[in-house]
């Protein structure tokens, strides 16, 4: 299990998250949405190591992860923009991420075949559309069959048929007892796969808890009108 | 170690495909066989490619480090969401940036030579004086760049830097050290000089060549005045060292930054 305790960071004087606190389940997808700026990609950051917290704590499994990143070992993380050197093949990508690892992917060939990528493996990424970009990004992410999946706006650039496969595929790791963090500004993808949810507003959670409990609260038969509802709660 | 060679390799692979790094090797290719041309002396073809280095290498260096850092920013934070330590990517970049730069320069340089040039000892240990200093200041001045694009985010900020530090490094500092002299010239400035021109990489490797190749008139004013110093083993040592500090000081301290920074 992830989790945040007190997770807190200034950029300057200005605080991008205050005291968030979260956890992270085997098996369960957790949406965080917000508004623009509310500290979703900040978080995302701070479980990744690539932000560093000015106060508070990330724990894995109940320990603070060691300095040198061994605990990413079981993170698979898809960022918003899938940028790869230009002049790189994909297939060079993939064996660059296995060779940094010291070790060979579970799962890769699998993955390949699923997001139907071996007639663009060996293509220079400058070549590829974003949302072959986007499934190659997906397959850097889960070749090592991680714990903990972090997915950043995953289906943004992905066409409709992409994103049936990609959706089964996060289905399927749900059921293999990984946990999933997703931030999307696509409420029906949270609607459709999220068990919980973070709703991040200016760097602090307004919300914490399961999808259910949150439209039973809201009295909202909709995830977006109940994300509405909280909303406009706190700016009241 | 391993990981660092790793990551170097995919950056010179990177690089050495794309169309920047033809550019370079271009551009002193074309410049060789261009002072070829003009004069079929090896030695002084030398003197003029050393003169040429001192210019372009550092502004080269500072440009295509930041902008392939800048180009290369969302790439970095992917492989840093790997179970790796932050250092071996920073010196994995560094690395595979500097070898593609010095590839480019000694394939530039080395083709119009092979082909044009004699192959007298004197004239092929003069080359390989220059292919020294260029690794030097390649060395030193990638590192510069990648410390200053680690520092700035915003890449018109981080550029602007790096055009400041060849602007000094490259033109100013000269003329500045030239106007003290001229205006202090009723003082014994040898010593005074002497350190100052420790403090500029470029003036160092012009140093390194003057030594090598005894054309102290062909140079500028500093170096003209360390001839003296720098023609004795001790002078050469000081030269060496201080190159090598000009080089590790950037890196230890990008390091630093690397290892705190907030991607």
């Amino acid at each position: 299990m992830i989790e945040t305790k007190g997770l807190t960071k200034y950029f300057g004087s200005f605080a991008a998250l205050r005291d968030v606190s979260i956890a992270l389940h085997p098996g369960r997808l957790t949406g965080i949405i917000g508004p623009n700026g509310s500290g979703k990609s900040t978080l995302i950051k701070c479980l990744l190591g690539l932000v560093r917290p000015s106060d508070g704590l990330v724990l894995h499994n109940g320990r603070l992860p060691d300095t040198g990143g061994s605990y990413r070992a079981h993170i698979g993380y898809m960022p918003q923009r899938a940028t790869f050197p230009g002049d790189l093949t994909g297939r060079e990508v993939l064996a660059l991420v296995s060779k940094l690892r010291s070790e060979k992917p579970h799962r890769m060939d699998s993955l390949i075949d699923l997001f139907d990528l071996h007639r663009d493996l060996n293509k220079r990424v400058r070549t590829l559309s974003g949302g072959t970009r986007q499934k190659l990004s997906a397959v850097v992410a889960g070749m090592y069959d991680p714990t903990l999946l972090i997915l950043d706006e995953p289906t943004a650039g992905l066409d409709t048929g992409a994103s049936k496969v990609f959706k089964g595929y996060v289905s399927e790791q749900l059921k293999q007892g990984c946990a999933v963090l997703m931030t999307t500004h696509i409420i029906s993808d949270l609607e459709e796969m999220a068990d919980d949810i973070v709703l991040l507003v200016d760097g602090t959670v307004s919300y914490a808890g399961s999808v259910r409990e949150l439209k039973l609260t809201t009295d909202r038969p909709l995830l977006e009108a109940a994300v509405a509802e909280i909303l406009q709660q706190g700016a009241a | 170690m391993t990981i660092v060679r790793q990551i170097s390799g995919f950056v010179i692979r990177d690089i050495l495909r794309s169309r920047w790094s033809i550019a370079n090797t271009m551009f002193f290719a074309i410049a060789t066989a261009g002072l070829f041309y003009l004069q079929a002396d090896s030695a002084r073809v030398a003197v003029s490619i050393s003169s040429l280095s001192l210019v372009f290498i550092p502004l080269i260096s500072l440009i295509y480090t930041a902008m392939y850092y800048y180009n290369s920013r969302d790439f970095i934070e992917l492989i840093l969401t790997q179970p790796i330590g932050r250092r071996s990517v920073f010196l994995g970049l560094l690395l595979g940036i500097l070898i593609s730069l010095v590839a480019g320069f000694i394939t530039g340089i080395g083709i119009p030579y092979v082909i044009l040039g004699s192959s007298d000892w004197t004239d092929i240990s003069a080359v390989i004086a220059v292919i020294v200093i260029a690794i030097a200041l390649s060395s030193i001045f990638a590192a510069l760049a990648l410390v200053a694009a680690t520092r700035c985010d915003d890449r018109g900020k981080g550029l602007a830097v790096i055009l400041g530090m060849w602007l000094v490094a490259a033109v100013l500092y000269d003329g500045l050290v030239l106007a003290a002299a001229t205006a202090l010239a009723e003082y014994p400035m040898e010593t005074p000089l002497l350190i100052a021109s420790l403090a500029n990489p470029v003036d160092l490797s012009r140093v390194l060549f003057l030594v090598h190749s005894d054309m102290a008139a062909l140079m500028g004013y500093t170096g003209a005045v360390f001839i003296r110093f720098f023609d004795q083993p001790i002078g050469l040592v000081v030269a060496t060292v201080s190159l090598l500090a000009w080089f590790a000081a950037p890196v230890w301290y990008g390091l630093r930054r690397f290892n705190l920074k907030d991607f």
